[in-house]
């Protein structure tokens, strides 16, 4: 039998007015990939701060022993100097340094103050050959994808002669490639006897690498689930995660599916920097009246830039092709054209894209259509605005004191759905939501697929862009693949399969262009 | 039960007062600095302070600063700045000057130009960060140039002087007065207007908000904030009326004030610039059009660079090339004390005002106190450092995780 390497008994951290943590125990055994999960704001994140020292000793209650001995880490150095070290969800890494100077970041390579540069490019390709990378350690981090970019960062962990690698959340960016790489990458470094927790909403990678998962709720430790001594399915996981059956993860929808409102013909695009690479081509999509239309695709494939160039032209450069609406062709060249054709697009990325996030709840929800608010003379009914904002509040069940709260402070799931509001409140007839359920848990995700259906049932056009097939599946109607810039399939969902699916993204361009002859 | 339930009550309402409080600790401590300020000079000056006539000063000698301040925090908020106002403060100077005494162009005409002027220098450099994409501070750095050389090359290096009496009213004149002696009637009755708009004004908001159940602020704190709020203007009043009167200054300062806080908190352009400011990638994607309001932020700004190039200009009788220089400093000084964050999205033109308003009692409080220039600079600079650190330091205690 193993031992622990990793023992915290008795956490409770509090924050002004919040128990983030109460009481919480977590045993790590040496070698084990153990996983946490988690509804978002249970406490993962705060967990793992605790545990890294980001929340100093004496910041909170309760005790940590590591390898043995008690721990009392007084910032982030010195977890690192035990061979403790967290990996971000939102990457650490500065964009125009190399790959080696990132790596040995803080931790440079010197003699007498001196950088030793062949030192410092040596070890980096040491290190990188361990995580399975090959780009030369003298390459910008800008110009690796973000899937190389967390192999990067799994490599700086490994020239801190790390023990215990923390990683929140590590394929939340990374495409199903990508993802697959950096799970066989744990498993790797696991035989070489380094523990990993990794913190994910992605049950089926639980299933597939973690030896133990522990889940947490409401900032208390629900369960310890040994990987291997029970048969724990995907549904056991989530019921501990909140606490109760899920008795479908999909919501059940009748479409009533009328004419066609929105179609785009013969779309090419191309990108920003690099005007000869087409990121778009030729493509067609359209959706109808009550339909849920999904885009699959994997990353790189368009999906966002095919979505972004038809609002408003919001992403690209010399965007050819022809936007219908209800069967006559409109202007969407501009952000304000597009949403005055009734058009709105909710980001994938909510924090940068989607919400002010210094901004209250009221006032983001009416960012968009601020002109139905205004009286004579461009002046905003201020009260009505708070009245509209509280009504979404309740039925889309956002979770907040009022609707003078900060967006920057809700939960993911609470973000997405101010978005919502602010979409649903500009009354469009056709939105294009992208990743409307990334990094959000599982009982909220179940609510935005509900607010989804009831759009749809309303007679709008919806098009959902989604990483993850089973959701495509569940929600949509109608599904397009898109791969490399092109349309590789369009199937009604009785047809498509994950397989179906999978297949058709991964079509290479060589292959859909004999395809079409 | 019942006794500790009764006992404990009132200790609960305390306390939830005192979190009200504290939840609005930047709009009170800043309030609250201003009086303590206030108080400071007043002791220490034996009563010079708040006489009337310092009180006449110091609303006259600061108003282009605070002027500036309005137009400054707009373009704070935005995200921006602006380094160029001292020296478009110095060109239009230089402009009236020419204009009027050497075109002999009526001063009224004059003025009206002179703001055309402002515009069209905003816009210049509206255009080139907005629709050039340079960011504004290398715009208005250059502009700080190129105003500059404008202004000396306009007046040839000399400096124009006098202006006519009318238009020197402007800076330093008083709103005409009726009483002979004693309190000057008219800045009584204005006095007595302004408390009047304002209490209905908040008692229809407050009306307002409950019809549409919407949460306000504590009964108490309503009416302690009213009360003190009647009591300054009244208190201002009277101090004025036992001097000359209304300075003209005060009306258009007081105008700028009203029609600007409530663009800014109320209408679609306002909300437009806090949204550019909060996250610009967000409010270009809710159909925000972003070019179009960073430029007019601009055009604005150069507008009310222009009106505080004038009003300094008939205050000092005097066209000079080096007029103005460091205005840009203390307008934006006067902006972050004011509580505007350095990233954009939040401030406002209260606050702005409020944050000029404390370096003008420093400047004069100090000089009547016969503090050096070397000192007077040295405490300025710590004392927008504390704001701003009280800011962060606040900001990182709410800001919990």
């Amino acid at each position: 039998m193993t031992t622990n390497i990793l023992e915290m008994q008795g956490i409770t951290k509090t924050f002004p007015g919040v128990k983030a943590l109460q009481n919480v125990s977590l045993g790590v055994k040496r070698g084990h990939v153990h996983a946490i999960c988690g509804e978002n704001g249970a406490g993962k994140s705060t967990l793992m701060k605790v545990l890294s020292g980001v929340y100093p000793a004496g910041s909170f209650d309760g005790q940590i022993v590591f390898e043995d001995a008690q721990v009392d880490f007084k910032n982030i150095n010195d977890s690192e100097a035990a061979g403790v070290v967290i990996i971000h969800q939102e990457l650490a890494l500065s964009p125009y340094l190399s790959i080696a100077e990132n790596i040995f970041l803080g931790n440079e390579q010197q003699t007498n103050g001196w950088i030793d540069w062949n030192k410092t490019n040596l070890e980096a390709a040491k290190l990188l050959a361990r995580v399975g990378l090959k780009d030369n350690p003298i390459t910008k981090i800008t110009d690796i994808g973000v899937g190389k970019q967390q192999l990067v960062e799994i490599a700086k962990a490994l020239s801190k002669r790390v023990k215990l690698l923390i990683l929140d959340e590590p394929t939340a960016a990374l495409n199903d490639e990508d993802s697959a790489h950096l799970l066989e990458l744990i498993k790797q470094l696991q035989s070489q006897g380094i523990t990993s927790i990794i913190i994910s909403h992605k049950l089926n990678e639980i299933k597939a690498i973690a030896d133990a998962v522990t889940i947490i709720r409401d900032g208390r430790t629900i369960e310890t689930l040994d990987m291997h001594a029970d048969e724990i399915s995907e549904e056991r996981i989530i019921k501990g995660m909140v606490g109760r059956d899920l008795e479908s993860r999909y919501p059940d929808h009748n479409p009533t599916i009328g004419e066609e409102l929105l179609r785009v013909e013969h779309w090419n695009v191309f990108h920003p920097i690099d005007l000869s690479r087409q990121i778009i081509t030729d493509a067609a999509i359209s959706v109808r009246a009550g339909e849920i239309v999904g885009i699959a695709g994997l990353m790189g494939a368009g999906r966002t830039e095919l979505a972004m160039s038809i609002f408003g032209k919001s992403y690209g450069v010399k965007i050819s092709g022809k936007v219908f609406k209800r069967g006559v062709e409109i202007d969407t060249s501009t952000v304000p054209k597009a949403i005055r054709h009734g058009i709105a697009y909710a980001t994938e990325d909510r924090k940068r894209y989607g919400l002010n996030l210094i901004d209250d709840i009221t006032r983001n929800t009416s960012g968009s259509a601020l002109g139905k608010l205004a009286g004579m003379f461009g002046f905003v009914d201020g009260h009505k605005e708070a009245t509209i904002a509280g009504q979404y509040l309740k039925s889309l069940n956002i979770k907040a004191p009022s609707v003078d709260s900060i967006t920057g402070k809700l939960s993911g799931g609470n973000q997405q759905k101010v978005v919502l509001s602010k979409w649903m409140y500009a009354d469009p007839d056709v939105l294009i939501l992208d990743e409307p359920t990334r990094g959000i848990d599982v009982g909220a995700k179940y609510e935005i697929y509900t607010i989804i259906n009831r759009l749809a049932d309303e007679g709008k056009g919806v098009i959902m862009i989604s990483s993850e097939l089973p959701e495509l599946l569940g929600v949509c109607d109608r599904i397009y693949t898109l791969a490399e810039g092109r349309v590789t399939a369009d199937v009604p969902r009785s047809q498509a399969t994950a397989e179906f699916l999978m297949q058709h993204m991964t079509k290479e361009r060589e292959k859909s262009a004999s395809d079409h002859v | 039960m019942t006794t500790s339930n009764e006992l404990t009550k009132p200790v609960s309402e305390a306390r939830k007062a005192l979190g009200y409080l504290t939840g609005q600790l930047r709009q009170v401590g800043l309030f609250l600095a201003l009086i303590v300020i206030v108080l400071f000079f007043q002791i220490t000056t034996h009563g010079i302070t708040l006489r009337p006539i310092n009180v006449s000063n110091l609303v006259i000698q600061n108003s282009y600063i605070l002027i500036l301040a309005i137009g400054m925090v707009m373009v704070i908020i935005a995200g921006h700045i602006d380094l160029s106002v001292g020296s478009v403060v110095a060109f239009v100077g230089a402009m009236a000057g020419v204009m009027i005494t050497e075109w002999h162009i009526a001063w009224p005409i004059a003025i009206v130009l002179c703001l055309i002027i402002g515009a069209l220098v905003g816009a210049w450099q509206g255009f080139w960060i907005a629709y050039f994409r340079i960011p504004a501070f290398i715009v208005t750095l250059a502009g700080m140039l190129v105003f500059r050389g404008a202004a000396q090359i306009a007046l040839q290096n000399q400096q124009i002087s006098p202006f006519p009496e009318a238009f020197r009213r402007l800076g330093s004149g008083f709103l005409p007065s009726f009483g002979t002696s004693g309190y000057e009637p008219l800045t009584l009755i204005l006095g007595a207007v302004a408390s009047i708009v304002l209490l209905f004004g908040s008692l229809r908001q407050r009306s307002v908000r409950h019809k549409y159940g919407l949460e306000s602020e504590p009964l108490w704190y309503f009416i302690l904030k009213l009360v003190f709020a009647v009591f300054l203007i009244v208190y201002m009043a009277f101090l004025l009326a036992s001097y000359s009167g209304t300075p003209i200054v005060l009306v258009i300062l007081g105008v700028l004030i009203v029609v600007y806080a409530a663009v800014m908190a109320r209408s679609v352009f306002g909300r437009h610039v806090y949204a550019i400011g909060g996250n610009l990638n967000a409010a270009a994607l809710s159909g925000v059009k972003t070019k179009r309001v960073t430029f007019l932020l601009f055009v604005n700004m150069g507008v009310i660079s222009a009106l505080a190039g004038l009003v300094f200009t008939a205050q000092l009788n005097l066209a000079s090339p080096s007029a103005g220089s460091g205005f840009e400093l203390d307008a934006i000084a006067a902006v972050f004390i004011g509580g505007a964050a350095v990233t954009g999205g939040i401030g406002t033109v209260t606050g702005a005002i409020i944050g000029g308003l404390i370096i003008g009692l420093l400047n004069n409080g100090m000089s009547i106190l016969g503090v050096g220039t070397e000192y007077q600079s040295l405490i300025k600079g710590l004392v927008l450092l504390a704001a701003v650190a009280f800011d962060v330091y606040n900001k990182r205690r709410n800001g919990g995780r």
